[in-house]
């Protein structure tokens, strides 16, 4: 039965190729969140200092969130143009990202409890001060927790690129299309899901030695 | 013509409103598409959600559904579906985007359903049970209820994820906005794909907003001081239990 769905013989041909698009959805998911991460923290720390800002914020984020990744290639890519363009790719990812990211900051800067506010202010820190070395250290269980959502979500979503010429493992999955043959297909399917389960463990690493006192990360990430 | 007149002409042009390729028709069976996607998996994930949350059973498989499944790239599903030979034609193309489809939108509505089961104080169901409800009685009118906010959110998420695969379906035979936009992306018929793409943006805003205005409505009038605000255009990924805890 595998064997009519599985040919392990494309894999050992085809394993140049199968690893130019791993390294190319390796690297158009790690600039989106990056990217998206070094947007999405500092516009969550001013719509939670001003809050007027909050609602406009937060609602281009939803709006850049609603649209789907093709939609935005189409209107992004009038502009900066659509074939293989890492510009065009990169826009509609790291507009993906941006809710999830900005949200999950306010969510853990709101969940700062009060006494360690006010025990900062007591300290003599300024309301900058408490943010940066307080409020900011506290909420990245949060900030982490929604760097996981938005890295999965991306390495599934890098596939649409291929519409623009691009696609990472998308490539496999049009070769496969094309050709009526599953095998690519389940290649593709298979490393999406594996890449990002190690980018999810690297990341639990990396929080690990970032935010060593959090103990409840485990549950605010199942909640996600 | 400058592209804006382009888009305006596009717009204007009757030739694109009439006939199996006119917008009303396309947007039709997307909006078709997606909405019978979203009920179906509300059905399968709300209630194996309600089930498992009420009974505290298949936890691991409630809580992790929507995690595991982010990464599974939709395109994947709806290929494998559309090249198989049992289901790649049979209703014109749409029992293969329909199942693709509904193996993404169960997830986050069976995690959700189970997490805002879960959620409910345990004080709240003892109450309940010392009122003498059973427990049928106390998942219909005690836990259901309130875990409604977190199932409609669930249904957001999911609908986001629907309508922007709906849009991939045309991708495998099953004509919808997505055909012109796609057609578009690949032949560089920008005016086209920027077209095509403003009525895709137009559906997903309909569904982001109209469960927006359900979440709302459903939630209890004792849980509604708890939400900062709420966000009308979309759900808040990633932290919907955290959120409201």
């Amino acid at each position: 039965m595998l064997g009519n769905v599985i040919q392990w013989s494309f894999i050992t041909q085809q394993w140049s190729e199968i690893q130019t698009d791993l390294v190319q959805h390796i690297e158009l998911t790690i600039i989106a969140v990056a990217i998206g991460l070094c947007l999405s923290v500092p516009l969550a720390l001013v719509a939670w200092r001003l809050p007027i800002t909050r609602a406009p914020l937060v609602g281009f984020a939803s709006l850049l969130y609603i649209i789907p990744s093709v939609a935005l290639f189409a209107i992004v890519g009038a502009y900066t143009g659509y074939i293989a363009s890492y510009l065009t790719a990169e826009i509609a990812l790291v507009g993906y990202t941006m809710l999830i990211l900005m949200w999950n900051t306010l969510a853990g800067l709101a969940a700062v409890p009060e006494e360690a506010r006010e025990a900062s202010v007591a300290l003599g820190n300024t309301r900058s001060a408490t943010l940066w070395r307080v409020e900011l250290p506290l909420a990245l269980p949060y900030i982490f927790a929604g760097l996981r959502v938005a890295t999965s979500t991306v390495v599934g979503l890098v596939t649409v690129t291929v519409f623009i010429g691009l696609g990472g493992l998308g490539q496999l999955i049009q070769y496969g299309f094309n050709t009526a043959f599953t095998t690519p297909i389940i290649v593709a399917l298979v490393l999406a899901v594996a890449l990002a389960a190690v980018f999810d463990l690297c990341l639990v690493l990396l929080e690990r030695v970032v935010v060593p006192w959090s103990r409840s990360t485990r549950r605010i990430a199942a909640r996600a | 013509m400058n592209f804006f007149h382009q888009v305006v002409s596009y717009f204007g042009d009757g030739a694109n409103w009439t006939g199996p390729t006119g917008i009303p028709t396309l947007f039709y069976r997307q909006f078709i598409l997606s909405a019978s996607v979203i009920v179906v998996a509300i059905v399968l994930g709300g209630g194996a959600g309600v089930v498992f949350g009420h009974t505290g059973r298949g936890s691991l498989v409630a809580v992790n559904a929507a995690n595991a499944f982010r990464a599974v790239p939709s395109l994947a599903l709806l290929t494998l579906l559309a090249i198989s030979p049992q289901i790649s034609l049979k209703w014109g193309g749409f029992l293969a985007s329909f199942i693709a489809l509904t193996v993404l939108a169960v997830p986050p509505i069976l995690t959700n359903t189970y997490v805002g089961i879960r959620e409910v104080d345990a004080d709240v169901t003892d109450a309940a049970r010392a009122m003498g409800l059973r427990g049928g009685q106390i998942m219909g009118r005690v836990e259901l209820p309130l875990a409604l906010p977190f199932i409609v959110a669930g249904i957001r998420t999911a609908a986001i994820e629907v309508v922007a695969t709906s849009t991939l379906a045309a991708y495998v035979s099953y004509s919808d906005l997505g055909t012109p936009l796609l057609a578009g992306l690949s032949s560089n018929n920008s005016v086209e794909a920027f077209c095509a793409s403003l009525l895709v943006i137009l559906l997903a805003a309909l569904f982001a907003v109209g469960l927006g205005v359900l979440q709302r409505a459903v939630t209890p009038a004792g849980l509604r001081h708890h939400r900062r605000g709420g966000n009308m255009l979309a759900p808040t990924p990633g932290v919907e239990g955290a959120a409201a805890a």
